[in-house]
């Protein structure tokens, strides 16, 4: 569904994304991990098409990445894009009339479970609850590829909860959810793949219950195991 | 998240035998309907793959049929559930049995223990 080859991005003199070859199947949860600086985010935009690479080839669905893509990718970004002084019901009218696939009907009922007002401005809210505002009006496009940034960073554990929830209760084994995160331990159980990014390079990847088999320990434990002895350790 | 897993042990079999102990406690009695992987997967805060394997897991032991239109239900087969539940038993005194032995413990503190423990909270 989604391929990578030798895709690299630079700014400037440094190298953000070194030459990486990925690919994905539709139907999974995948946790892109890594430090701070690792690369995850250039690799988001990238698929978004916010972004082009410098070298090497990006395709979804056999397309490279275009307005046919964008079409069927739901983007997530890790900076709030709302500004404040909207209201949660023009939110929905701005996704209504970017997205031919956004279910506002779907968002809504979303909203009134969590007892958010439509008529709130989006400055009112919490940054937990603009946080779960964003992934609702996301997560309620039917969208073949999910992207997102960083969801459940800078929230408290219960509106992580609540973040971990809405993804898995719209998974649908059509389309694939990419999250980005540093935060291992908290998303491991929901992560079908992990591609484990450092210094812009693809450090490891593999299926997360296959670590727990194989090794003994969880995917967080893993990590933490495996960075104590790199040179490259910057955790 | 309402579930804490064991770091160590894959999460699907963990699912695995929270369900199966489910099946033997009559929460999901012989013949029952079983609740969706979506639900699981939610209740669990785990990804609906793992559920899924779970329950291939389940219906290998044959304690779980799935239907090709309606889901999965609980087997109605009272004898093999109920075998399956002695082997959880077993399996849970067995691990006892041998966290004691790493202690030091001798068969007679054993047999002593199991009886002031059996009287006291069954």
């Amino acid at each position: 569904m989604i391929r990578c080859e030798g895709m690299t991005k630079r700014y400037g003199a440094f190298v953000a994304l070194d030459k990486i070859d990925l690919e994905l199947p539709k139907g999974e949860i995948v946790g892109l991990l890594g430090p701070n600086g690792s690369g995850k985010t250039t690799l988001i935009k990238i698929l978004a098409g916010l972004l082009r690479q410098d070298e090497g080839t990006v395709e979804i669905n056999g397309k490279p990445i275009g307005i046919e893509t964008k079409k069927i990718v739901s983007y997530l970004p890790d900076q709030t894009y709302f500004s404040g002084g909207m209201r949660v019901s023009e939110c929905l009218d701005v996704f209504s009339d970017f997205y031919a696939d956004f279910d506002r009907a779907r968002a809504e009922g979303m909203l009134r479970e969590l007892q958010i007002p439509l008529k709130a401005k989006i400055k009112t809210l919490s940054k937990g609850t603009q946080e779960k505002l964003q992934l609702i009006v996301v997560m309620s496009r039917q969208a073949e590829v999910y992207l997102l940034d960083e969801p459940i960073a800078g929230v408290d554990p219960a509106a992580r909860d609540y973040i971990l929830t809405t993804i898995l209760q719209n998974y649908r084994k059509d389309a694939i959810v990419i999250l980005s995160t540093h935060l291992i331990y908290d998303v491991e159980a929901v992560l079908d793949r992990y591609v484990f990014l450092c210094g812009g390079k693809i450090v490891e990847q593999g299926m997360a219950d296959e670590i727990r088999e194989e090794k003994g320990v969880s995917l967080d434990q893993h990590f933490r195991d495996l960075f104590r002895y790199d040179p490259r350790n910057n955790l | 998240m309402a579930w804490q897993f064991e770091a160590g042990t894959p999460i699907y079999r963990q699912i695995t035998d929270v369900l199966l102990r489910r099946i033997c406690n009559g929460t999901y009695p012989a013949g029952a309907e079983l609740p969706t992987v979506r639900e699981l997967a939610v209740e669990f805060s785990v990804n609906p793959n793992t559920v899924q394997k779970a329950f291939a897991e389940l219906e290998a032991t044959g304690a779980v049929l799935t239907h090709r239109t309606a889901g999965r239900s609980v087997a109605k087969d009272a004898a093999l559930i109920s075998q399956i539940r002695t082997r959880l038993a077993r399996k849970i005194v067995a691990d006892a049995a041998a966290q004691v032995r790493e202690l030091g413990g001798e068969r007679g503190e054993m047999l002593q223990l199991w009886e002031e423990i059996g009287h006291d909270s069954l």
